[in-house]
């Protein structure tokens, strides 16, 4: 099904957790909701299940409108952050018990609890109880339940979450795959940025429960439209620095004057921001156009197949990825080469500034 | 205070049980002062029963602890003069922050200026001084936690700081400001600290050495490059870098390796392995190239852009590995190979790795 939240706020207590969301999500498409914990997430979500009402808007779906429709009259499934299951009973109970309540023939019931079994690898643990199994397999029995009920609007909050780095690193993987198998409206929470590239689909970027950007998830990657956008999409932090264009200069930040090369050649003269991810930096080669900037390193994170290098300069910290385990070592000197083709600029208001690429 | 000293530890949660099922089997190992330590592996490993035996939460079935030469197998937590951080914040609402800071010093009975002191030199390697007069109640989850960390470290005197997952609840935006305040302060303040995690990254970010658990056993310790580069168990290779180690069956034959139908020539000269054993072949996706023709010959299954690098998906044989695309290089069609550096290729006898006799 396809859902609406038209122009929808929520306020508590006088405060808007949700600030005018309007967003329109397609049948059979996943969407990411991403954001810091309490950019409005989980409240979205609440909204889009009926297990809340709007204070102002409404939702509909497939066009009707459903703002007072409780969530038992909803096709609506969820899989929370905490793994939510029925302690007493086995795996293919836990996953059938939807089917259980709409009261589905047990052939039919069979048959879906050994399907979504099998998309998730669960079939060697159908017997057992969820206490006797790892907290990757807990959650998957979660999902499994969510799948199986054939729900058209799916609702994941965070499923990865609580699970060790390594089995989140593993389903990270496989959950595309799984869940793009159920036809259903998916939406998927998340804090992760590389999380909402790898699910793929449409991201909504939210901050202080206002909804930033929608759209495919690497454009909204690649082209935010503004610096809130940017930072809610940059892990680690997005780099940023004030800057005034004016002729063929750049000032950076009180000190630093360059000539004003790539993007920056081609914008009005003026104030801005300009901001870079640790992708587009490099500590050892310069770019063919190269906006450089001297600093200290202050720290090295050796984390196995990347290493992150902070320096320190006059304009403020920047965060480095190096690939590998870096030689780099805390209080040496090192240029920070940025390849200024693919730097964001955004003006005053925080807008991005569209500059063709090339010219 | 100056070290701690694992004499022969080992735990069982059940009195009757066999050697082989302990939660923790035997350790003898050596920790100092000064320097910071991470217990890493997944859930089940033993990680939290280890950080519980020097807090004092759980009294060891065998062997001794000692902090410098004094036996404290047996002593409460109270009397063990340590100081913890847990995954939630365990701060006092009511007070101010400066107030939740203060708190551990005026147990011990510190003098008012000595207070200010300390309280004033934390709050300004946190970046707490700005918050100091604020009471804790309405600060958010991120900023409690911080609390938690000062309280944790406020005190000069403790044998060693233990933390427990400390930033499972915190954004990743936040992670980044506290992983590096976290080793600016333990640079500054020259204490043992020990650190418990799930998470790879968080672990070889802030330790200098890190024990690899699993099973209740450690596998290795050894220092985040060490790890990395030389993963002296299959298990490290594969918990530690993403994606993690690429391990494929093999059969030795003196500098020879036989992968399937393929042969590939080693950097040493291996023993035969006994009889019945299992011999893997291991070499980290990150030091494995994609190339028109090779050590190897794989088959292409997809090329993934995760934005900071290429990962190709390929199958050798019936095993699926990785390996890395270089930046600016075309992807060969379906049939290619891969480049292994010859000094990262290295020789598992069931699971452990063995070295060979220099060519």
């Amino acid at each position: 099904m396809s859902i609406h939240l038209q122009n929808v706020s929520v306020a508590i207590g006088g405060e808007k957790i949700i600030d005018s969301v309007d967003v329109a999500l397609q049948r059979g498409t996943m969407n990411v909701l991403l954001g810091a914990t309490l950019a409005g997430k989980t409240s979205l979500m609440r909204l889009m299940a009926g297990l809340d009402q709007p204070t102002i808007g409404k939702i509909l779906v497939d066009g009707a409108d459903v703002t007072g429709v409780p969530v038992r009259k909803r096709s609506v499934a969820m899989v929370y952050q905490q793994f939510v299951n029925y302690p007493s009973l086995s795996v293919y109970e836990n996953i059938a018990s939807p089917l259980r309540v709409a009261k589905v023939k047990a052939d039919e019931v069979d048959r879906r609890v050994h399907e979504a079994a099998k998309v998730l690898g669960l079939e060697p643990f159908l017997k057992r109880q969820p206490s006797q199994l790892s907290g990757g397999q807990q959650q998957r029995t979660a999902i499994a339940r969510a799948l199986t009920k054939r729900a058209d609007l799916v609702l994941l909050d965070e499923p990865l979450a609580n699970l060790d780095y390594k089995l989140r690193e593993e389903l990270r993987e496989e959950l595309p795959r799984i869940l793009s198998q159920t036809g259903a409206t998916l939406v998927y929470a998340t804090t992760e940025p590389l999380e909402a590239l790898q699910l793929g689909g449409n991201t909504a970027t939210l901050w202080q429960g206002r909804l930033i950007q929608f759209g495919p998830s690497s454009e909204v990657y690649h082209r935010p439209s503004s610096i809130e956008s940017a930072r809610v999409f940059s892990d680690p932090p997005l780099n940023e620095i004030p800057i005034v264009k004016a002729g063929g200069e750049v000032r950076f930040g009180d000190s630093q004057t360059m000539s004003a090369l790539g993007t920056l050649a081609r914008i009005a003269d003026g104030n801005y921001t300009v901001a870079f991810r640790a992708d587009i930096v490099s500590l050892r080669t310069a770019w063919p156009q190269s906006l450089t900037f001297a600093g200290d390193i202050s720290v090295v994170e050796i984390s196995g197949s990347e290493s992150f290098v902070h320096v320190t300069s006059p304009l403020g910290t920047f965060v480095c990825v190096e690939p590998g385990v870096t030689m780099l070592q805390p209080g040496h000197r090192a240029d920070v080469h940025v390849d200024a083709t693919r730097v964001f600029i955004f003006d005053s208001a925080g807008a991005l500034v569209v500059v063709d690429r090339e010219q | 205070m100056a070290r701690i000293t694992l004499d022969g530890i080992a735990h069982s949660y059940d009195s009757d049980a066999d050697p082989s099922s302990y939660a923790l089997k035997p350790i003898d190992h050596v920790w100092t002062q000064g320097r910071s330590y991470a217990l890493l592996g997944p859930s089940g490993c033993g990680k939290t029963t280890l950080l519980n035996i020097i807090s004092g939460l759980v009294v060891p079935s065998q062997g001794r602890l000692l902090f410098d030469d004094k036996d404290v197998t047996f002593l409460p937590t109270e009397q063990r003069n340590i100081a913890q951080v847990f995954q939630f914040p365990v701060i006092y609402d009511t007070m101010t922050v400066a107030e939740n800071l203060a708190f551990p010093l005026k147990n011990r009975g510190l003098g008012r200026a000595a207070i200010k002191t300390r309280v004033d030199e934390i709050s300004d390697l946190l970046g707490l001084t700005g918050d100091l007069k604020r009471r804790a109640r309405g600060l958010t989850a991120d900023a409690k936690q911080k609390i938690s960390l000062g309280r944790g470290l406020v005190r000069s005197d403790v044998a060693a700081v233990l933390f427990d997952e400390p930033l499972t609840v915190i954004d990743p935006s936040l992670k980044w400001e506290l992983r590096s305040k976290l080793k600016a302060v333990h640079r500054a303040l020259d204490v043992l600290m020990i650190y418990v995690t799930h998470d790879q990254v968080e672990a070889l970010t802030f330790a200098d050495e890190v024990v690899v658990m699993k099973d209740g056993r450690i596998l290795q310790i050894a220092t985040p490059t060490q790890l990395f580069e030389q993963p002296d168990h299959t298990f490290v290779g594969y918990f530690i870098g993403s994606p993690g180690m690429n391990l494929v069956d093999a059969k030795i034959d003196g500098a020879q390796a036989q992968v399937g139908e393929q042969t590939i020539a080693l950097p040493a000269r291996y023993r035969k392995p006994p009889p019945g054993s299992s011999v893997r072949l291991g070499f980290r996706p990150d030091y494995t190239t994609l190339v028109s023709n090779g050590d190897l010959r794989v088959r292409v299954r997809k090329v993934e852009d995760l934005g900071r690098r290429r990962l190709a998906h390929v199958s050798l044989g019936a095993h699926d590995i990785f390996a890395t695309v270089p930046h600016g290089q075309s992807v060969p069609a379906e049939t290619a190979g891969i480049a292994i550096k010859p000094e990262r290729l290295f020789v598992y006898v069931n699971d452990e790795r063995v070295t060979g006799e220099p060519l």
